[in-house]
């Protein structure tokens, strides 16, 4: 399987230095684009490990959509990286208790042989017609339906509260409304009168 | 083909010459896909340009051909654009972002063609017969957006950057209801592969076609499509009357070319996918004698022949959409059609048996 690791071990390095790439760059234009990169790149690890619909899912998800609105959000700002920089050692405390916890979990992750008796196995290649789609869509449907069910308000509640949060009642904003364009008639708008015709003086 | 295999084997040893085999045979079908798609753009232009010019009493282009010959007058019009296009100089504006300005047409034009990768041309015919097609196609067509939003950034300028915008909201927009529109074909067929999208159309006529049972469904895919690829009437990302040419109003040459491309190769691989999933692909469209005989690839041609006139037609007809209304109609109209469409065909598929076998459902169900 040697060209197999070679497709890994150079997606793999990708990833890598794109995502060191989204840390560093000044300019955040460059580093939204390479956290793209690093998504694509990352969905084709997946694709190595046959989790074609979680690869696929990924791009389709996050690169996009939410990165397109990153990326909108990001041109539009006018960034001052002075201003950005003043408070940084006021926060490093903070961020590096984050990033300190953030890497004890990954490791517990990592080194799971230490922590558990379990050893995770490798999961076994499977035949050509197995699809992942069918299996996770039978997963989701039927053993963990409920908790999916209940994903699923839990982001429709985020997207209404977003909404109202920003839906401003303004008393003084001109708008068309489409239904009542489409239902006009002819005598609404036009009176046609019978004029005779005058003679010349 | 496959039999220089050996051949790889012996120059890169057994480990590398399968892996290095299988490269070379994909790229020279990736080839044999693209020459003839590049070449269809180049005469979709040109066949663009002809009807709109019939539908207004004008004649096109009629005046380049070929070694002088008087019929085939206009014919060689594209390719005279080709040279053209490619003669012209390159202009970067001073304050552009370099870089990011040349990859711009690139990262248009990529997924464009990326996506026919899986598209089937006959149940045989298909590059890459992967189970989760339908998926790689709403992938590839999502990064589309891309090549857009970087060049109007990286032009540094006001017009561009408000392509860049509109693009980019309006297709995040429709993408939502072209996946929803989609989540109803692969109801129908339980199937992500299109070679059995296909094969779940068959059934001797036309009426087993997916347009008929999800007849909204169609028109949703097929206007979201158009939208998509930023055609008119919904092409405010250009909008040459009010933005100038949008995104692209600094690219120049061959760079500008790509984006044209990309845009066309678009517009095919929208006719295509709506011929396979909703027109029955290659499916005669009734299945007896005079019309079986014809190859299936003909029945495809046809059909997407069709739908790339309606997108002509579409050009020659609407005026173009104002922004807001732009937005209305994807999320207004389109969304909720497709939401109330998923519920009614699950509702249907869970129909009893009985019920089901009960004409016409038994045509589709």
């Amino acid at each position: 399987m040697i060209f197999q690791d070679f497709v890994f071990y150079s997606l793999a390095s990708v990833v890598i230095i794109s995502a060191l790439g989204v840390i560093t760059l000044r300019n955040p234009v460059y580093s939204v684009l390479l956290l793209v990169l690093a998504f694509v790149t990352s969905s084709g690890l997946w694709l190595l490990l046959e989790a074609e619909f979680l690869a696929i899912a990924l791009v389709v998800v996050y690169v996009g959509a939410v990165m397109v609105l990153f990326l909108f959000v990001v041109m539009m700002l006018d960034i001052n990286l002075d201003q950005m920089r003043e408070g940084f050692w006021k926060w490093f405390p903070f961020g590096a208790i984050l990033a300190f916890i953030m890497t004890v979990e990954m490791s517990m992750v990592l080194m799971s042989k230490q922590f558990s008796s379990e050893i995770i196995q490798t999961p076994e290649y499977k035949s050509v017609d197995y699809s992942n789609t069918k299996e996770l869509g039978r997963l989701i449907y039927t053993e963990y339906v409920y908790v999916f069910e209940l994903a699923a308000v839990i982001l429709l509640v985020a997207m209404v509260a977003a909404i109202a949060i920003t839906l401003r009642h303004r008393t003084d904003k001109k708008s068309s409304n489409a239904s009542r364009q489409i239902a006009v008639s002819r005598n609404e708008r036009l009176k046609v009168i019978s004029m005779p015709a005058e003679k010349k003086e | 083909m496959d039999s220089f295999q050996p051949l790889f084997e012996q120059l890169f040893g057994s480990e590398w010459g399968v892996p290095l085999f299988l490269l070379a045979k994909n790229l020279l079908l990736i080839l044999a896909i693209i020459i003839p798609l590049l070449l269809a753009v180049a005469y979709l232009t040109f066949a663009e340009r002809k009807i709109i010019a019939f539908m207004q009493v004008r004649v096109g282009p009629n005046r380049v051909t070929f070694f002088g010959i008087p019929w085939l007058g206009g014919w060689g019009q594209p390719i005279a654009d080709a040279v053209k296009a490619i003669m012209k100089e390159i202009i970067i504006p001073t304050g552009a972002n370099k870089f990011l300005f040349l990859l711009a047409p690139i990262l248009a034009i990529t997924p464009a063609l990326a996506a026919w990768a899986v598209v089937p041309f006959s149940p045989e015919l298909v590059l890459a017969d992967i189970n989760a097609a339908l998926l790689y196609i709403l992938a590839m067509t999502s990064l589309g957006v891309y090549g857009v939003i970087i060049a109007g950034w990286a032009s540094n300028s006001k017009y561009a950057f408000l392509g860049a915008m509109r693009s980019a909201a309006q297709v995040i927009s429709y993408e939502l209801a072209m996946g929803f529109a989609l989540v109803c074909v692969l109801m129908m067929s339980s199937s992500l592969n299109l070679g059995d999208i296909v094969a779940g159309q068959q059934g001797g006529s036309f009426l087993n076609w997916y347009m008929i049972p999800l007849f909204p469904m169609f028109l949703v895919y097929f206007i979201s499509g158009v939208a998509e690829t930023n055609r008119l009437p919904f092409d405010v990302a250009e909008g040459e009357s009010e933005i100038v040419a949008g995104f692209h109003v600094d690219y120049s040459g061959m760079a500008f070319t790509i984006f044209f491309l990309a845009e066309y190769a678009n517009m095919i691989l929208v006719a295509t996918l709506t011929s396979i999933m909703f027109l029955g692909g290659w499916l005669p469209p009734v299945d007896i004698a005079p019309f079986n005989l014809i190859p299936s690839i003909v029945w495809l041609l046809l059909k997407i022949a069709i739908m790339l006139f309606f997108f002509l037609w579409f050009r020659a007809t609407f005026p173009r959409y104002r922004y807001d209304q732009i937005m209305r109609l994807g999320w207004k109209v389109f969304i909720p059609i497709t939401l109330i469409w998923i519920v009614l065909l699950g509702a249907v598929m869970q129909l009893p048996e009985a019920a089901l076998q009960s004409f016409p459902l038994n045509l589709w169900f």
